[in-house]
């Protein structure tokens, strides 16, 4: 024994190192368990903190497009609003009834920490547990999808960006509902590759690429981009479709956070006829 | 005069809070992200007592990761950077007499030598860094391109670290 301790001893160092290694990978590759380990992400206080002094700093920089983004969009919804349209039938009455039930919420955040340059991409937003976000919920803005909430803390929460390995979304051609799968797939991050596109389809550059109703996650019909080109697959066959993203990721700042309330009635529904699922 | 162990804790907030707040905010290109961290492993003691050097590396290399969401990704290789370094010491500079460089500077060790001791380890840092990124064998081109192209970018900035720091760890303590 006395022996295995002093072999140990004389050769620390490399036994530290194998320690360590092995703490760092385990770290690493507990990554299934994302959402027990947010000890040591963006999410917590003295990451967040930091993160959101920086922001405050960085954000006076972009005031006149963040400015103008919300101009456009205040426009959208003004030309939504009831007053604007004219009323055709008055026969018409409204009645407190059960047809319409709210299925999405919406929340406002803010991008405080954001990346576009690693395969795996995430970003932080500065609001978290005590605002009601949680894990699964979906963060979209006005131009597309941002990607999914993984953890929250108190008063921050980490996103995975729609610029992630693992990130896959149910997405549809807008003309002919079509339905296909939208992955990044590295490299330019302002283009991904929507694939299983059934190959009798006649596809044209600049289709719109939206969400579809598939997703537990998102509501159907968010833009997400436009086709720009299209091939066949060597072994494969199915169309696979450059999709050229609405959304810039690199400027990523006001964000919404959409929560579906039906969503685990749903999957409890699915899970109960599907095992497994 | 400051001392030597203050430089090296200042040295580690400046290169942790560079690395996370500007260099992975500074666009560069889809594939460039320059982890410049790097050079406070690069830099310390040559005399270092290796389970200090071990442990320091963890620390740094943990502490970008709770920044970059990336799990542990950075503190697993730059451990295993710290554990190569002793021996691309030993391969570039030979074995150090009592009375050479203390720290690892262009002027106790050549130009030269800093280099050729900077791209090994950044280079083995990188390898395992972005193999694990990705924790995947497919996109192998890509991953590699992405090693290479940021190695070579690493290197470029933390030469110019090491020639920027040169008066702050020359005088011998």
């Amino acid at each position: 024994m006395r022996n295995l301790f002093r072999f140990i001893y004389r050769h620390n160092f490399f036994f530290l190192f194998l320690l360590l290694e092995a703490l760092a990978i385990a770290l690493t590759a507990s990554y299934q368990h994302y959402h027990q380990s947010f000890f040591f992400n963006s999410a917590n206080i003295l990451t967040g903190r930091v993160y959101t002094v920086a922001d405050n700093l960085g954000s006076y920089l972009s005031l006149r497009q963040e400015n103008k983004l919300l101009a456009e969009e205040n426009t959208h919804l003004l030309n939504m609003v009831k007053d604007n349209f004219l009323i055709t039938d008055q026969d018409e009455f409204v009645k407190e009834d059960s047809l319409y039930r709210r299925r999405y919420h919406y929340m406002n955040a803010r991008v405080i920490n954001n990346s576009v340059n690693r395969r795996n991409n995430y970003f932080t937003l500065d609001k978290g547990r005590a605002q009601g976000i949680g894990p699964d919920m979906g963060v979209i803005t006005t131009r597309g999808i941002a990607g999914l909430i993984v953890t929250a803390s108190e008063n921050f929460s980490v996103g995975m960006s729609l610029l992630h390995t693992d990130f896959q979304l149910s997405v549809m051609i807008k003309k002919d509902g079509n339905i296909g799968s939208l992955r990044w797939e590295g490299g330019n991050y302002r283009q991904a590759h929507m694939s299983y596109i059934p190959p009798h389809i006649e596809l044209n550059r600049g289709d719109t690429v939206v969400t579809s109703g598939f997703s537990t996650i998102f509501p159907e019909g968010i833009l997400i981009g436009t086709i720009s080109d299209w091939e066949i697959r060597r072994g494969e066959t199915f169309y696979t479709a450059t999709v050229d993203l609405a959304l810039d990721y690199n400027t990523l700042a006001e964000v919404y956070i959409v929560s579906n309330l039906l969503r685990e009635e749903q999957q409890e529904l699915e899970g109960s006829v599907i095992p497994g699922n | 005069m400051i001392g030597l162990r203050f430089r090296y804790a200042l040295l580690f907030l400046v290169l942790v809070f560079l690395q996370v707040l500007v260099l992975n905010n500074v666009l560069l290109g889809s594939y460039l992200n320059p982890q410049v961290y790097v050079l406070f492993i690069l830099i310390l003691p040559v005399a270092i007592k290796g389970w200090f050097l071990l442990l320091i590396s963890f620390v740094l290399g943990l502490s970008v990761d709770a920044f970059s969401d990336s799990l542990a990704i950075h503190a697993a290789s730059s451990v295993f950077m710290a554990f190569c370094r002793p021996a691309v010491i030993r391969l570039v500079a030979g074995r150090i007499p009592d009375d050479g460089p203390l720290v690892p500077t262009i002027s106790g060790f050549g130009g030269f030598t800093i280099i050729f001791y900077s791209l090994i380890l950044i280079f083995l840092h990188h390898s395992l860094l972005f193999f694990l990124e990705i924790f995947r064998t497919d996109e192998l081109m890509q991953t590699l391109t992405r090693i290479v192209l940021n190695s070579g970018f690493t290197l470029v900035f933390v030469f110019l670290g090491f020639a920027l720091l040169e008066g702050f760890f020359r005088d011998r303590v």
